[in-house]
């Protein structure tokens, strides 16, 4: 099925968007009201949460170019060391500016 | 479930407080909305088209990727496969919010669930680790966070990306390293970091070998198959969940 982009056609392009969006919004929390909390179900959920954010950032690494490598790890060290992370962010940014402007 | 009592207190002050917690991360998502609005009437949509449509979606990865279907004509079910597979981490991060959701009414849980995206998720998961209960940074922070997207979006339409070239300032690695400071800041222990280094390989697998969009579900349930395996030898906070119920 196809849509022609017409004014009706792509206000019905962008509702269809905003519903599927809304199921992957409201999905997670609606399966969980079906699942038992236990101590087990709890660390999957703890681990997962952080895991999330490491398969979101670790292709961002190895697909970016070297800025995009330098700003994550220039962030993370800072983070590491001073656990700001308003600091981390801007001396990622300052990294990956630097090696841009260099390479 | 039904028979739970809603216990979680909402503070006015603290929702305030989250909004401007999350207000310089939002001075990004403007530029990143400014692009968007950019590509989006070069594709040829009208300006309240993709207006309407940031402020309906709100997920600036998934929008970006359906622009790369536009054309004369959209096919419906291509677009949302892609749209549900690039917000497919949604389901994982409402999921890891359900023990706080859980002590909020339905109608109010939903509601708070509209304004999830990564940024107010990623600091709401972090606080939950270092022991606090804090769901007003999904609402705060989500408000910042959606304001600032749909005022880059008009700003785009109208005006262009506001910037000639924003990657020479690094701009374009914001998100990526908040969220790194997100994760850096929550609880670490060899059984997180375990979990991360599967994520990662498994992560990578995906985005190598699998269709695309698929590297963040698949990394993050393989980390999450680390913790139900191997839970924490002290489960203080296990107990307290066992007793709600």
């Amino acid at each position: 099925m196809t849509i022609e982009t017409t004014s009706a056609g792509v206000l019905a392009l962008i509702a269809i968007m905003t519903v599927v969006t809304l199921v992957t919004r409201f999905g997670g929390v609606f399966l969980m009201s079906f699942v038992r909390i236990n101590p087990r179900v709890e660390s999957f959920i703890n681990t997962m949460a952080s895991s999330v954010l490491i398969a979101i950032i670790v292709p961002m690494a190895v697909d970016g170019d070297l800025g995009a490598l330098a700003a994550l790890v220039a962030t993370a060290v800072t983070m590491l060391a001073t656990r700001k992370p308003l600091p981390s962010i801007t001396v990622g940014l300052l990294a990956a500016a630097l090696v841009r402007y260099l390479g | 479930m039904s028979g739970g009592h809603y216990s979680y207190q909402f503070q006015a002050s603290r929702v305030r407080a989250e909004f401007f917690r999350l207000l310089p991360i939002s001075l990004f998502v403007v530029a990143f909305g400014a692009a968007f609005g950019l590509a989006s009437t070069q594709e040829g949509l009208s300006p309240l088209e993709t207006i309407l449509m940031s402020a309906t979606v709100f997920a600036g990865a998934s929008q970006f990727g359906a622009l790369d279907l536009w054309g004369a004509e959209v096919s419906v079910l291509p677009m949302m496969v892609v749209v549900f597979a690039i917000n497919s981490r949604h389901l994982l991060m409402g999921a890891s919010l359900y023990p706080m959701l859980k002590q909020v009414p339905p109608g109010r849980r939903y509601g708070l669930m509209l304004l999830l995206t990564d940024a107010n998720w990623a600091a709401c998961a972090q606080d939950y680790q270092n022991g606090r209960h804090n769901l007003e940074v999904i609402v705060g922070g989500g408000l910042v966070l959606w304001l600032a997207w749909v005022l880059g979006t008009a700003l785009g339409v109208y005006f262009g990306g506001l910037m000639q070239n924003p990657e020479a300032f690094g701009l374009d690695m914001v998100l990526g390293c908040f969220l790194l400071t997100m994760a850096l800041g929550g609880r670490k222990s060899p059984r997180v970091l375990v979990a991360w280094l599967v994520a990662a390989v498994s992560a990578l697998a995906a985005w190598k070998w699998l269709p695309p969009n698929m590297h963040v579900v698949v990394g993050a349930l393989a980390g999450g198959l680390i913790g139900l395996f191997w839970l924490e030898p002290k489960a203080g906070s296990g107990k307290e969940v066992a007793s709600d119920h």
